[in-house]
């Protein structure tokens, strides 16, 4: 199964990098933007997990104790048949 | 203690870690220290007597900073000995891995200004009963370095309220007046802290670097040596050190 895992800043704590690219984005033009948001894509891949239920359990418990740190990050993932 | 035993403080090396020798340095410059480096695939702390996990980059900073030093064998060990009330002080990289490990409160996120800040900042004392700074008084004024990219410190609001609740932020970035000012703070930390302890005050954290203020042979003064002087007393169960 292929897993990919995004990782954001936690809602409520400051993104300094989203910051600055949401302040730079009017001197191109781009105005109205706003909520921007950097976080990184983890992709993948689990093999013998048996049922996509357990896949699922399997990521989340990842997501907790290694891909995200809960205290300054939200995570969410998809997992797709490979 | 007696003078044939020196006291043993556990300076912990981590792949990346690049400021181990200084603070293996800045430990023995204090007589009857005597300082050890533990390697991160060990598990055994070699009966040391308090632990300092040094800075750098441990893991070349990969997924988060000090996200993958948390899971090395000797930090188990370390988990261990800080609920036995074994002394850990973690200096800026070893802050983000104590934190990643659950054994401090809060979280670090990149600075404000997106820039990796290098410079002396001044640090005010706000609470001398921890063991890393029994040698202070509450308000005085240290000046040592900070070097970091991700020394943001936040924390949620509940969280916040018990670490001053408890007494637990125990140094805050401020101006050479010893006051809270704009400017004083290197990297956009929720009100001003730069390094907090446990609710059992026997592990510390922070982001400056004490270890490379300690001789006034050199520049840097010695500002650093109240903590480590701290950390030493209460070991030896309070003597004169520094």
């Amino acid at each position: 199964m292929n897993v990919r895992v995004y990782v954001t800043p936690k809602q409520g704590i400051l993104d300094p990098q989203g910051a600055a690219v949401e302040r730079s984005l009017p001197n191109l033009g781009f105005e109205g933007v706003s909520g921007v948001r950097i976080g990184k894509i983890i992709d993948l891949t689990i093999d013998g997990a048996g049922s996509e239920e357990a896949a699922r359990a399997q990521v989340d418990d990842m997501c907790r104790k290694l891909l995200s740190n809960p205290i300054i990050e939200d995570y969410t993932f998809e997992i797709t048949e490979g | 203690m007696t003078a044939a035993s020196p006291l043993r403080i556990g300076v912990v090396v981590f792949p990346g870690i690049n400021t181990d020798g200084d603070t293996h340095h800045a430990l023995e410059t204090f007589p009857g220290v005597s300082a050890e480096y533990l390697w991160h695939k060990d598990t055994e702390l070699k009966g040391v007597d308090g632990i300092v996990i040094p800075g750098g980059f441990s893991y070349g900073d990969y997924l988060r900073c000090g996200a993958i030093a948390r899971f090395s064998p000797i930090m188990q060990s370390i988990t261990d000995f800080a609920a036995d009330g074994g002394l850990v002080m973690g200096i800026c990289n070893g802050f983000q891995i104590l934190i990643e490990a659950g054994l401090l409160p809060g979280g670090l996120i990149r600075n404000t200004g997106l820039k990796f800040v290098c410079k002396y900042v001044n640090l005010r004392v706000e609470t001398a009963d921890t063991p890393f700074t029994g040698q202070c008084a509450q308000g005085d004024v240290l000046r040592i370095v900070v070097k970091h990219n991700e020394g943001n410190y936040t924390v949620d609001p509940a969280t916040f309220e018990k670490l001053q609740g408890n007494d637990q932020i125990v140094v805050r970035y401020v101006n050479a007046a010893g006051e809270r000012a704009e400017g004083a703070n290197p990297n956009g930390s929720l009100d001003d802290i730069a390094g907090v302890c446990n609710e059992t005050r026997n592990v510390f954290g922070m982001m400056p670097h004490p270890e490379n203020s300690v001789e006034a042979e050199l520049a840097g003064g010695v500002d650093g040596r109240k903590f480590f002087g701290s950390m030493i007393d209460a070991l030896r169960g309070a003597e004169v050190t520094a």
